[in-house]
């Protein structure tokens, strides 16, 4: 009975680390690669995306999830929102942007990212 | 990537088409075809001159901003023809989601396929145990088959929640895979490992197992075809867009889709057609139903000069137009962009929710894991089996869903019925605090009033005619500025009265004008100014004024060489229903106050006319925006309502600004609130709206919040100490599946909403 109870003990420390306390990995940089992020599954892809600050940019999204959701992706700091057609790429521009992070997401925030701008 | 598959093989050709905007004779064929043959990869470029179309065959993939550039660095315009229109893109999401919807009810066929009996036989009284190996055998075929049905109706939760938790998130289907999971695995080492567990506790689950995937994929599906309804509004926009025009070149009509129509061509619209993009009437006069912009019900006439609106309907007459604004720029597109943006905004009462999803999904893990510790501990024999249902019926009843799509939802259906009475609304903030709304100011010009002045009376008191009097007087207001010299003006030009030219003008600030017309000398002003150059009034006289000034008219006199020749009154109309408009928004609790740069007779004249009892009148257009702070001091939500020009640092500073339209020609950037017709009645609808859609959040949210706080802990067994039951992890799929489908349909019924009649 210890054995099982030290064992969830360590489960819910590990759902905790993992979901709260794990930091992520760096972003994928867009001033050195060609990317589209890839909207499926409940998660972008790549999800954490480095940016250039103060200038314009477009960022290509892939969608292939055909859930409603995923058909709309918002930035909300700059007031956008886009459809995303389904299996076709399709290119948001984004204003020139001051440094500091900002969210994207789909309108019930199942779908998750965030621009790095540095 | 993408970018990868767009990529051509070497003997496919691609072909684009590229509008030309500005090629105005034949000879620029030549000159644009040759431009672009001469970019490499280019195979052919062929113009269609008739179209103003030039198609582009391609052996590599360019960019058609690439082409758009040689076109331009020739002077010519080019825009993208395959740029899809709002049309096509509704109908391709709407295939998109039929097709979803399909493979959902297809899912949840195959679910319920084997759940159900299953399920059936358990109710029944069926023996679902592992106590012999002819069971054993039997369950392993279950459990197989359970298994395939896991692969083929629900792959999409499993690889949905494996690609979210390596990537440290978690979402509904981390909880649907992890719960369904649990009971299957469960299940399966009872059906391997009988011995490993006590006999009490040789269930198996797998009729849960298939019964949550087929629910829950019912429960999706449900909700896509909801939603559909949501975009009810939107859809009717884009409706109103005609597919074809009409257009005029070398004298020759040609049909074209309104993708092709070019600014400055010329549109011929005929009875009964729907008006293709914006213009300015160039031949024929007709009426317009403009309704389903503005919803001002009454057709309006058109004649050469006015404007017209892509999206409305010719009535009458033939007209022909000249295009100012196509395809984005129509103030249709611009509309169908905005309430678009707007539908997606979230108002500051979801971000409580949003915070809350971003913990949630996690946070059930821990109680799961929690609540199957407790069971392990301190429960009845057999404490393994209890501890699995309640683990598993945590994960699925627990819905992150119902929290996350009660905002949207409700704003999605709000915005949209807004926009259908003509109301735009900026966002989903706008849209929220117009509901707390206690104070509302009104600009009197142009907003209680027409914004039109007209001269109602000329009294003359010498043997001249009246037509001769305004003549004058137009000839020497001819050179002011001011919106009432304006409406004598144009007085005189309705009735063709000729202007004569005007010598030593000047303008008296605060008192008039004056000026020598044909070597007469004339004053045109108020009391002050012919008290000032000594022109005796009678009592009789001045009281006249002031009766004038009583029906809300500014009256003004006219000497001629300096005797008191005529009493002319201008009055700027109140709108029909300006009344009924204002004595809705007091009869809702609200502080109506009117502001007016205007005098403090005439002010009070259209105060008292229109019912509003609190006014300051000469106020400058500055001090508009203190009034409003000194109202908020006070501890009014206040709203403001102006023109959207002179008022901008008004509508600015309050909590939400109104920009009240003249028709379909909105100023859309301008304001929080975009009223498209000009009746008042337009706020009271705007603040109906709101409070409607409010209501029907914190419905959502409290029944989102509520179905949570209560389904886990029953989920995790709370009630069996006390009544010896324990929640079926079956009840609590159909429960989480249909909980979303609450709210989607509670935020449904908000279609249904209609402001008061008026």
């Amino acid at each position: 009975m210890i054995i099982t109870n030290v064992m969830g003990g360590a489960l819910i420390g590990l759902v905790i680390w993992w979901f709260w306390l794990y930091k992520p990995a760096k972003a994928v940089d867009t001033t050195t690669e060609n990317i589209t992020i890839i909207v499926n599954n409940g998660i972008y892809q790549p999800a954490k995306i480095k940016v250039e600050a103060g200038k314009e940019i477009s960022l290509k999204f892939l969608r292939k999830d055909g859930s409603p959701c995923a058909a709309t992706v918002i930035f909300p700091t700059f007031e956008i929102n886009e459809e995303l057609p389904l299996d076709i790429s399709k290119s948001i521009f984004l204003p020139s942007m001051p440094p500091g992070e900002y969210p994207f997401h789909c309108p019930m925030k199942i779908y998750n990212g965030t621009l790095v701008v540095k | 990537m993408s970018h990868s598959t767009n990529k051509l093989r070497a003997t496919e050709l691609l072909t684009l088409e590229l509008l030309i905007e500005g090629a105005g004779c034949a000879s620029c064929v030549g000159k644009i075809e040759t431009v672009l043959k001469e970019i490499i990869g280019v195979k052919n470029a062929e113009m269609n001159f008739a179209l103003r179309t030039v198609s582009i065959t391609m052996q590599q993939d360019i960019s058609p901003q690439q082409l758009i550039k040689a076109v331009e660095s020739i002077g010519y315009n080019a825009k993208s023809a395959q740029d899809t229109s709002d049309e096509e893109l509704l109908n391709e999401k709407e295939a998109a989601e039929n097709k979803y919807y399909k493979k959902l009810m297809l899912q949840t066929w195959i679910g319920l396929g084997l759940g159900a009996p299953l399920m059936l036989y358990s109710l029944l009284g069926g023996p679902m145990t592992v106590n012999s190996n002819l069971e054993r055998g039997v369950w392993l075929v279950v459990g197989l088959l359970c298994a395939a049905i896991m692969y083929f109706a629900g792959k999409h939760f499993y690889i949905g929640a494996y690609k979210s938790l390596v990537n440290h998130s978690a979402n509904m289907d981390t909880l649907i895979a992890l719960g369904t999971g649990t009971a299957w695995l469960y299940s399966m080492i009872v059906v391997i490992f009988p011995l490993a567990l006590p006999e009490m506790a040789r269930h198996v689950y797998f009729e849960a197992t298939a019964m949550i995937i087929g629910l829950i994929n019912l429960g999706l599906a449900l909700e896509v075809k909801a939603r559909g309804r949501t975009s009810e509004a939107i859809k009717r926009l884009i409706g109103l867009q005609a597919k074809t025009a009409r257009v005029i070149r070398d004298a020759k009509e040609l049909d074209i889709t309104i993708e092709q129509v070019l600014l400055n061509d010329e549109v011929r619209v005929r009875p009964g057609e729907r008006v293709p993009v914006d213009g300015t009437v160039i031949e024929g006069s007709s009426t317009i139903d403009e309704s389903m912009l503005t919803g001002e019900p009454m057709p309006v006439k058109k004649e050469v000069g006015d404007k017209v609106a892509a999206g409305t309907i010719n009535k009458s007459g033939a007209i022909i137009f000249n295009a100012t604004r196509v395809g984005k720029d129509t103030a249709l597109a611009q509309i169908i962009s905005m309430v678009k943006r707007a539908q997606n905004s979230k108002p500051p009462i979801g971000r409580l929710a949003d915070v809350i999803s971003a913990y949630f999904v996690p946070v059930i893990m821990i109680v799961s894991i929690s609540s199957a510790l407790i069971w392990l501990n301190f429960g009845p024999e057999p404490t393994v089996a209890f501890a699995v249902i309640s683990a598993t019926t945590v994960l699925i009843i627990a819905c992150p869903c119902a929290l996350g799509l009660a905002t949207p939802m409700s704003v999605m259906v709000g915005i949209g019925k807004a926009a259908e009475a003509g109301v735009l609304i900026r966002n989903g903030e706008a849209l929220q605090t117009s509901s707390k709304i206690t104070a509302m100011v009104l600009d009197k010009t142009g907003t209680i009033t027409l914004g039109a002045p007209k001269v109602t009376d000329v009294l003359v008191f010498n043997n001249m005619k009246d037509n001769t009097i305004l003549s004058l007087v137009a000839s020497l207001e001819a050179g002011s500025e001011h919106p009432l010299a304006q409406a004598i003006v144009d007085s005189a030009k309705e009735q063709e009265l000729p202007l004569d030219k005007v010598e030593f003008f000047n303008a008296i600030v605060g008192q008039g004008v004056q000026g020598t017309v044909s070597g007469e000398k004339l004053y045109f002003g108020n009391e002050k100014l012919m008290v000032e150059q000594g022109i005796p009034l009678t009592q009789a006289i001045i009281e006249r004024a002031q009766v004038m000034a009583g029906e809300a008219k500014t009256p003004m006199y006219f000497a001629l060489n300096n005797e008191l020749a005529a009493l002319i009154a201008v009055s700027d109309p109140i709108k029909e229903d300006s009344i009924s408009a204002i004595k809705r928004l007091q009869a809702n609790g609200i502080r109506v106050v009117m502001l007016t740069g205007d005098n403090q007779a005439t002010a009070k004249a259209v105060a008292d006319k229109v019912g509003i009892s609190e006014f300051y009148a000469e106020v400058l257009p500055e001090d508009k925006s203190s009034k409003i702070a000194e109202l908020q001091v006070q501890g009014e939500v206040v709203g403001m309502t102006g023109d959207g020009i002179n008022d901008a640092p008004a509508l600015a500073l309050a909590n939400v600004g109104f920009a009240i339209g003249t028709g379909t020609d909105v100023a859309i950037e301008s304001a929080d609130i975009t009223l498209m017709r000009g009746s008042l009645h337009g706020l009271a609808d705007a603040i109906a709206v709101s409070k409607a859609t409010l209501r029907n959040i914190k419905q959502n949210l409290f029944g989102a919040f509520i179905y949570n706080a209560a389904g886990v802990p029953f989920a995790a067994g709370i009630l069996y100490p006390f009544f010896g039951v324990l929640l079926s992890p079956v009840i609590a799929g159909a429960a989480m599946a249909f909980s979303s489908l609450t709210v989607v349909s509670n935020a449904n019924r908000l279609r249904f909403f209609k402001p008061q009649e008026h």
